[in-house]
């Protein structure tokens, strides 16, 4: 249980930046800390005790396995991950070219 | 962009096409071992990214080479598209079937379609990737002049 | 293994909290490596070497992009003193943090044991998978044979993040 403890408060620490903070970076950065702990609870939810990684050898089938289907859906979701933060980072930049700032109340009030 | 020192071009000669090759092995061992399209594909453009930071790069090879990024991508996605519209055209009329004979387990050539897929989705996640990072150099090159 | 894991996970809450009130953003941003790759090792100890493999490399990538940006920039989050709009969202954060918290304790009560967990779905994508796929690495059946819809609709998502790039970047902004 202590696992899903710890990635629950890795995902409260990520929601607290988003909400506190008021400098995109800090943002972005607690985007994807928040991103890091939903992958690594489906991780947790597809382990079981004595599994081994789902990879079959045919000359020596075993008989338990981690289950996959978690492991499937978070294997895409880590690349779309990438190309998400990036996408992130283009429109901070461009923020940044016209305003000067990265802290959004200053770019609340240039805005006119 | 400016490159790096000498020590640093030559150890990334050294190193950047084993990499590559690293990638390539990931994708195509994608359904016998841990691995695959995604992981080989960001492997690859990882090299792409490695040689460019290293050895700096002037703005009009880079757009050049954005272009042909763009156009890999997208053609590795029309394919994979495709390949999963023939199961639906020649298979037994289901999307995604997979109709190709198995052959044995373990062997390189096995698993019907699976290694074209891990190919053509290894193509597309590189090119995304690489064209990601090629539009974030050319604007900052562009903000410069 | 639990408690290793914990452990693990432990270092990086300490990493996210560093990252998160970090003065200088280059330290900042690299304090998010510490999260990655810490969940690196995470990954590994939850036997998922396909997504160890994907990780480090996505990480390292995701770091120089941040670094790229943070690198020509001021780099200095300015200290500025909480005005009343800050006192609000802080309590207000205060309170949605607590009604998750009281979500999540509900939700774990709800879940299995660690180590214990038997989705219904694991049996079929286990058993007689070989036969059907052919492929001995079991996650690359699973990616592109039983779900293949789920990965033609990421690889759209990535795509479509691609041409916002390039879409967000190409334009002259109006000065």
């Amino acid at each position: 249980m202590i696992a899903y403890w710890m990635c629950f408060i890795l995902f409260l620490v990520g929601l607290y930046g988003a909400i506190t903070r008021r400098n995109l970076i800090k943002i972005a950065i607690s985007l994807s800390i928040m991103e890091f702990s939903t992958f690594l609870f489906f991780a947790l939810i597809g382990y079981i005790d004595g599994g081994v990684a789902p990879i079959v050898d045919p000359a020596d089938p075993v008989k338990i396995y981690v289950d996959p289907l978690p492991q499937a859906l978070v294997l895409t979701a880590i690349v779309i991950g990438l190309a998400t933060t990036a996408m992130l980072m283009a429109v901070i930049i461009r923020i940044y070219r016209k305003y000067g700032t990265f802290d959004i109340r200053e770019i609340k009030n240039l805005r006119g | 962009m400016k490159g790096m020192t000498t020590i640093v071009k030559k150890t990334t000669q050294l190193i950047a096409g084993m990499v590559f090759m690293y990638g390539i092995y990931v994708i195509i061992h994608g359904h016998l071992t841990p691995g695959g399209g995604f992981a080989g594909g960001v492997i690859l453009a990882g090299s792409f990214i490695l040689l460019i930071l290293a050895f700096g790069s002037d703005f009009v090879k880079l757009m050049k080479e954005e272009t042909g990024s763009t156009l890999y991508e997208n053609l590795a996605i029309l394919t994979v598209l495709l390949l999963a519209l023939s199961g639906l055209l020649l298979g037994t009329r289901i999307f995604f079937m997979n109709w190709m004979p198995k052959g044995t387990l373990g062997q390189l050539i096995s698993a019907g379609m699976l290694p074209l897929y891990n190919i053509f989705v290894g193509i597309e996640v590189a090119a995304s990737i690489l064209t990601i990072f090629l539009a974030l150099v050319i604007f900052k090159e562009e903000m410069k002049e | 293994m639990e408690i290793a894991i914990a452990i693990i996970t432990g270092l990086m809450i300490i990493g996210a909290l560093y990252a998160i009130h970090a003065k200088d953003l280059l330290s900042a941003v690299i304090a998010c490596g510490i999260v990655g790759y810490g969940l690196v090792i995470c990954f590994l100890l939850l036997k998922a070497p396909d997504l160890a493999i994907v990780q480090i490399v996505v990480e390292t990538i995701t770091l120089i992009i941040m670094v790229a940006v943070v690198l020509d920039s001021s780099r200095e989050e300015k200290f500025s003193k909480p005005d009343p709009q800050g006192y609000v969202s802080m309590t207000l954060s205060a309170l949605i943090l607590g009604v998750m918290l009281y979500f999540f304790i509900i939700s774990v009560s709800s879940l299995d044991e660690f180590g214990k967990s038997t989705l219904r779905m694991a049996g079929p994508y286990i058993e007689g998978a070989t036969e059907k796929t052919g492929s001995a690495n079991l996650v690359t059946g699973v990616v592109f044979d039983f779900r293949g819809y789920d990965t033609l609709g990421e690889a759209t998502v990535l795509v479509t993040a691609v041409l916002g790039v390039l879409t967000i970047l190409r334009i002259k902004g109006k000065k």
